[in-house]
């Protein structure tokens, strides 16, 4: 399919493919294997400028958009989702001082994250606080030119090995989700410490870590945006960024399907190579069609989002949704095709499978967004649109 | 510090054909690359440019369509990149090759360092490396596999050899040729790849570079060319049939036929 991209698009989407075939496809396997953080090739990523990718030009970075990002993170998932996530989730981390930070936090912050120096996670959920969101506990209070924080946070990505976080803690309880704060805090800062090492079915290369707070005292000017505006953050940051879960989950099904059409000519049964199989090509087919139509939508959302829409929670999370459908399904098939070798991890469709799983969950279930979906698609009736 | 590299675009390896008129390769087809070993000559360059300052220059001489792995080169962190085009310097051997790069070089101005790859995976001979470093009346080292350091005009570094590692020192300016023991190349960068696809690349003509028409092309190279040939695989296998044990006594009859035992 002709998608159009532009010059620097298609140079970003060939040094993002080549860094993955030369540098991921060879340690994908060991690093899932030993659940270890891909910090040689973070370092490749950030020698060949891909941190730059999202970061604006006043901020050292290339002033790529969110389709840029998409294309970056696509081919990194073709090879490995694990890593291609370590990866979207030092974009996600510094989305909100892109957008809602302060001169002087951006140019404190951004150079070191286009430069690739250091990495940024974001910091939501909880024990108590998944899909509703609003019940976090971890909180900040003000004592004169500092905030104070306490609580845990769950399940951060980039917990440990980023340098840069971007928390969500309550400033006012008694007013609910209109009562939390973004935050900026690094790491070694006093009564800031990791707990413990999540071990996963999938994204095995990725960190992800518990983030504790024990009077972790922060100075005032680590404020994110205004006080109460947190939630608002938190919501629209994840919302731009789901289109680079939905880029996860296309390039994780290419992977996959690239893999099985792969298999399929070389495997002899029955003396014919199976792809001469009209059951096995009627996976292919529908596997290929689902996935491109995936990489459609993903792409005319990522370009919604570029256009400089205001609100596009729906399309984003359609995205999101469709997308990492898709991925569980064509691995799914991938693993079929494959058979018995499939489900040895000596092949690596097993790992498609269980890196594709966790794009139907993070970012928002699916259950969670399908109900955001049809909230609009409801109100719009209402409005008689 | 001023640093020179000499590249060559070759035939990615599998496409390679030859010509059987002519008896020289056939380049118009297939992809066309940065000779592999002289990858480890660019990033080492780079990386003595970025250790020590200064600048680095790739050269190569080569038809126009060359420009593309200069620009590559440039993607990777080269600062200025040359091509020697001319039609008068089509078909010239090493020797001639080595001349022409001799005269870019002095163009240049002396570098401090001058690296090249240790040989070139088409015509493979690894004869351009000493030979400009003949003309050039500078040291030459080959088979180099690490760059020491580089102090005060002069440069220790280590060899390969034989029978292991020979460690020597030698006065700058001079000439080396790197094995691919000596780094691992970078990846372009994206900042590099994009300011090379606008990055001027300055063509110098034979007259440019005032060679003497009788050391260039044919006529100036010491190599004929009788033939190039693939060589016929000749024999074939055969399969043995009948029971392991009559298998095995037949290939025992075939290998006493051979007078192999």
């Amino acid at each position: 399919m002709e998608y159009f991209l532009n010059e620097q698009q298609k140079t970003i989407k060939s040094l993002a493919r080549r860094i993955a075939e030369e540098r991921i496809l060879p340690a994908r396997a060991e690093l899932d294997e030993k659940e270890e953080f891909p910090w040689e090739i973070i370092k490749a990523l950030a020698d060949a400028d891909m941190f730059r990718v999202f970061i604006a030009e006043e901020y050292e970075g290339l002033g790529g958009g969110c389709f840029d990002l998409c294309l970056v993170i696509e081919e990194l998932s073709r090879a490995c989702g694990g890593i291609a996530i370590s990866y979207a989730a030092d974009a996600l981390g510094c989305l909100p001082l892109i957008h809602h930070g302060t001169e002087e936090q951006k140019e404190k912050y951004l150079p070191d994250v286009a430069s690739g120096a250091r990495l940024t996670a974001f910091a939501l959920t909880e024990s108590t606080a998944g899909s509703d969101a609003s019940k976090i506990r971890t909180s900040a209070t003000l004592e004169g030119s500092h905030y104070l924080l306490n609580g845990t946070k769950q399940f951060i990505t980039n917990g440990g090995e980023a340098e840069i976080y971007t928390v969500i803690a309550m400033t006012d309880p008694a007013k609910g989700s209109r009562g939390s704060s973004a935050f900026v805090v690094e790491k070694n800062t006093l009564g800031f410490s990791f707990g413990k090492k999540e071990k996963k079915m999938g994204i095995r290369s990725s960190a992800t870590r518990e983030l504790v707070f024990r009077d972790c005292r922060i100075p005032q000017e680590n404020l994110i945006g205004r006080e109460g505006q947190g939630f608002i953050i938190a919501v629209r940051m994840i919302d731009r960024s789901r289109p680079g879960v939905a880029a996860q989950a296309v390039g994780i099904a290419q992977g996959a399907l690239e893999a099985a059409v792969d298999y399929a000519r070389q495997r002899v049964q029955f003396d014919h190579p199976i792809s001469s199989f009209q059951a096995v090509q009627h996976m292919l087919a529908n596997m290929a069609t689902e996935l491109e139509a995936a990489r459609a939508l993903v792409y005319a959302v990522a370009k919604t989002v570029d256009s400089g829409a205001k609100d596009y929670a729906e399309e984003a999370a359609m995205a999101k949704v469709f997308a990492s459908d898709v991925a569980m399904k064509v691995t799914e098939d991938a693993m079929q095709i494959f058979g018995g070798v499939g489900y040895m991890r000596d092949y690596p469709v097993e790992k498609m499978m269980r890196d594709a799983k966790i794009t139907q969950i993070y970012e928002g279930t699916n259950q969670v967004l399908r109900n955001a979906i049809a909230l609009e698609v409801l109100k719009r009736k209402a409005r008689r649109e | 510090m001023k640093v020179a590299v000499c590249i060559k675009q070759v035939p990615e390896t599998p496409t390679l054909e030859i010509d059987p008129q002519t008896n020289t390769l056939i380049r118009a087809r297939g992809k066309m690359i940065i000779n592999p070993f002289d990858m480890y000559a660019l990033e080492e360059g780079i990386r003595l440019k970025e250790q020590y300052g200064g600048q680095a220059t790739a050269i190569s001489m080569g038809p126009p369509e060359a420009q593309e792995a200069l620009r590559e080169a440039i993607a990777f962190g080269i600062d200025n990149a040359i091509i020697l085009s001319d039609p008068i310097l089509d078909d010239c051997d090493t020797l001639a090759t080595s001349y022409v790069l001799a005269k870019a070089i002095d163009k240049l101005g002396q570098p401090d360092i001058i690296i090249c790859g240790r040989q070139t995976t088409d015509g493979d001979t690894g004869q351009v490396a000493p030979q400009l470093a003949e003309w050039l009346g500078l040291p030459f080292a080959s088979y180099v596999s690490k760059i020491e350091e580089v102090r005060e005009g002069r440069m220790r570094l280590q060899r390969m050899v034989d029978s292991g590692h020979q460690v020597i020192e030698m006065p700058l300016p001079a000439v080396i040729s790197v094995v691919k023991e000596i780094n691992l190349p970078r990846l372009p960068s994206l900042r590099g790849l994009m300011q090379s696809k606008k990055a001027p690349i300055p063509t110098w003509s034979a007259r440019d570079l005032a060679v003497d028409a009788s050391k260039v092309g044919l006529v100036g190279s010491a190599t004929k060319v009788k033939m190039v040939f693939f060589p016929q695989r000749e024999g074939g296998s055969e399969l043995l049939q009948g029971s392991p044990e009559s298998q095995v006594d037949q290939l025992l009859e075939k290998l006493r036929e051979a007078k192999v035992i």
